[in-house]
This record gives C-alpha cells, sequence and structure tokens, in this order.
C-alpha cells in the first residue's frame, strides 16, 4: 500500500524521518531554468524544519520578479509527496536578500559545465567554452531576468553570463 | 511649482503608525504595479529583440518588487487581503502611484527618458529603504537596489546614445525630456525630498552626456500620491483588472 494512502502517514512519516533526509529531499529541486543547479546550489534553500509532523521549508527568491519560484514551491512540495510526507508549507523569506555569494562552489562548476558563465565580477568573465578572458556583452538582459548575453571575442560563441549580484 | 491637489501619501523610511506603513508600501507597490504594466505592452513591440528581452525582464522585476511589497502590506495590514486584492480590486482613486509611471510609453526615446527618471529616483528610495527598521522592507528594497542599478545603467546608456547620436534621436529624446520633465517634482513630496539633491545630480550627468536640457517651463503636475491621476491610468487598470473583475479568484 502506498505510504500516501494511510491516514495519517505524514505525520508518521516526518516524525521517523530526519531533519538531515528531509533537507535531502528539499535540496533534490532543481532550478526550472537552469536545471543543473538544486535550489541547495543556487543558495536559496534557507531552511527545513519540523514543526508537530509539518514540514516547513523556507526559500528566498534570487530575483524580485523571478517567474520561477511559483514552480520551485510547487516542486518542493511534489518533492515531499513522493516520500509519502504530504503536510508540507513553503514560506518565501525576503530577508536577508538573496545574493549571488550564496551560490555554492558546486554551483559555479556545475554552471559554467552547463554553459552558462557563474557571477564573478564583470571583468573576471571568461568564456564557459574556451576560458578565454574578456568576452563582449551583447546584451545586459539576457534569456533570463537573472543572466546577461556575453559573446567571446576568442571562439565567438554567444554565452549566458549569472550576473553577480 | 504649481500644485492643486496636494498628496496625502508619506513617503521614505516608514513611521511607526501601521496606518502610515500601509499607505507608504501601497504607494511604492503600485509606482512598480503600474510601471510593469506600462512596460508590458511593450513586449512582442519593440524594433529590437534585445531591446524587447530588456524591457520584458525590467517589466519583471518592477512586478516582483510590486508583489512582494502588496503581500507585505497585505499582512502588516492584518485583514486577510492578498497581493492580488490589493493590486486587481482598488480602483484608480485608491491607486497612489506616481503620475510619471502611468504615461503611455510614446517612442522608444520617451520610453527611455520615462525609465532614467523613475530609475534614478528608485536608485535613492531603495538605498534608504535597505536600512528600514522593518525588516522584510529592507531585504525587499536591497534586492531591488541592485536591480535598479542594472535598470538605471540601460536607461542612461540609451539616454545618452539617443541624445548624443543623430539630429532626429536627439530630438526625440528632447521632446521625451519636455513631455515628462512635469511629472518629476511628484517624486519629491513630503519626506522624498531627500532624495531630490542626489537626483538631480545624476540626471544633470547624463544630460551633460547626451546634450540635452531641463524644460525651462516650471510648471509641475502631482497629484498621484492623493490618488488623483491623469487619464491615462483608468485605461490602464481596466485592462490590467478586466479579467480578475470579471471572473474573481481566476487562477492559471
Amino acid at each position: 500500500m502506498d505510504a500516501a494512502e494511510l491516514p495519517g502517514a505524514a505525520m508518521v512519516i516526518a516524525a521517523t524521518i530526519s531533519i538531515v533526509s528531509l533537507r535531502k529531499v528539499a535540496a533534490s529541486v532543481v532550478d526550472p531554468e537552469i536545471p543543473v543547479l538544486t535550489i541547495d546550489d543556487l543558495g536559496i534553500l534557507r531552511s527545513v524544519e519540523l514543526d508537530q509532523g509539518r514540514v516547513i521549508v523556507t526559500i528566498t527568491p534570487t530575483y524580485s520578479g523571478c517567474p520561477a519560484i511559483g514552480q520551485i514551491e510547487d516542486d518542493i512540495v511534489t518533492a515531499f509527496e513522493k516520500v509519502g510526507v504530504e503536510d508540507v508549507e513553503v514560506e518565501t523569506v525576503r530577508f536577508p536578500a538573496w545574493s549571488t555569494d550564496w551560490i555554492s562552489e558546486d554551483g559555479h562548476r556545475k554552471l559554467s559545465e552547463f554553459g552558462t558563465a557563474p557571477p564573478v565580477p564583470e571583468p573576471d568573465v571568461l568564456c564557459p567554452r574556451c576560458d578565454a578572458s574578456a568576452p563582449k556583452l551583447i546584451a545586459r538582459f539576457g534569456s533570463t531576468a537573472c543572466k546577461a548575453l556575453m559573446v567571446c571575442s576568442s571562439c565567438g560563441e554567444p554565452f549566458d553570463y549569472f550576473k553577480q549580484f | 511649482m504649481t500644485n492643486q491637489i496636494t498628496s496625502t501619501a508619506p513617503q521614505g523610511t516608514s513611521p511607526a503608525d501601521p496606518g502610515d506603513r500601509i499607505t507608504t508600501l501601497l504607494a511604492h507597490a503600485d509606482d512598480n504595479m503600474v510601471l510593469a504594466q506600462r512596460l508590458g505592452e511593450l513586449i512582442s513591440n519593440t524594433a529590437e529583440l534585445e531591446i524587447d528581452i530588456a524591457l520584458g525582464n525590467k517589466a519583471l522585476d518592477h512586478l516582483g518588487v510590486a508583489r512582494a511589497l502588496y503581500t507585505h502590506a497585505g499582512s502588516t495590514e492584518g485583514e486577510g487581503r492578498t497581493e492580488d486584492d490589493l493590486a486587481m480590486f482598488r480602483t484608480e482613486r485608491d491607486y497612489t502611484n506616481l503620475l510619471l509611471v502611468e504615461q503611455p510609453n510614446g517612442d522608444f526615446a520617451h520610453t527611455m527618458v520615462l525609465q532614467l527618471f523613475f530609475d534614478a529616483y528608485q536608485m535613492e528610495l531603495w538605498k534608504d529603504l535597505s536600512g528600514s527598521p522593518d525588516l522584510t522592507l529592507g531585504g525587499i528594497a536591497a534586492k531591488a537596489l541592485k536591480e535598479a542599478t542594472y535598470h538605471l545603467r540601460f536607461s542612461s546608456g540609451w539616454v545618452i546614445r539617443l541624445g548624443d547620436g543623430t539630429e532626429e534621436s536627439h530630438h526625440r529624446v528632447q521632446d521625451g525630456v519636455d513631455a515628462l520633465w512635469r511629472y518629476t517634482s511628484e517624486m519629491f513630496e513630503g519626506a522624498a525630498e531627500k532624495y531630490r539633491s542626489a537626483w538631480t545630480t545624476s540626471i544633470e550627468a547624463a544630460f551633460v552626456d547626451a546634450n540635452l536640457e531641463i524644460p525651462s517651463d516650471p510648471y509641475q503636475r502631482t497629484g498621484g500620491r492623493g490618488g488623483f491621476h491623469t487619464e491615462h491610468l483608468g485605461f490602464l487598470l481596466a485592462e490590467m483588472q478586466w479579467m480578475q473583475r470579471s471572473y474573481p479568484g481566476l487562477q492559471w
């Protein structure tokens, strides 16, 4: 029988799973716009807490108008449903404001492998394909609000740059 | 300053009185909501893909700030009003946005002048509010300040490029300045007076590079903060609110 069908299953299961494994569930959710990064890599997952059988996940949006935030909330709820935890609340906290400094080192590496230049100061941006320096800025606002569009002055490839913020 | 209607809405760092705090939050939320809607009209209608994306992103930033401020105003008020209630079920008379942001887009030069005036104002506003004792407002402002920095770089860059460009582009951008200058004093009413000098310095610097002139006509229009608007806001809200008013509670 599916655990989710049991009455009060969420509470029973939530009580037996440690906070560490609950955090792992939330941390497995990926950003819908940068699918190589989890919300943990991005640093937008602030905390996972257990309050009388209810899981409370706190996140901070990257940009004020980040359209992915609604999707991320839904994805967190779904990720917990998959492991049989149904009583989940996602809270959005705006203080302190998120900064690209919260992106982990692992996140930087994954971004670069994905073809997006990670958030370093603009003069230090390297082409994620050939590592050449001094790319040219084409558009300050790129494919999403958090990225700018650049072109490599060596290999000529256009690429996204995650703006340092 | 010719001022027929005095504004009642306070601005700046939030006063202790919850009523005043809500009024202030709503005024700033309305500015961002209305400008987001205006910029949204341009999506798929600008001359270049990059500009289209840039203005769409800017609209999204303003919408995000508006949502956060409405939500915060609703929870401060404590009567269960959500961001949607505040954005969709308040009338023209309830909206306390600046007259500047409700003005039609006009041509690209005109649009850029409007953004420049507003972006330079928001830089000072968010710098100030990011130190607010209201931590949620401080967090919203700290984030918005970073976004405003990008916005201002974009709008001032274009105003300078157009002003210092061809005869035609110069003429168009000066026309935009002449048409919109009358809506600038309203940004500095009441407690917001403290933002005026930094704003003026920033605009004057851009105008020197752009070869633009500040209009000699001292006439200024105000009223937005008190809910008295130009005719444009009603049309904008009618389009924006139509769906929620026809089908209350409708969701995607």
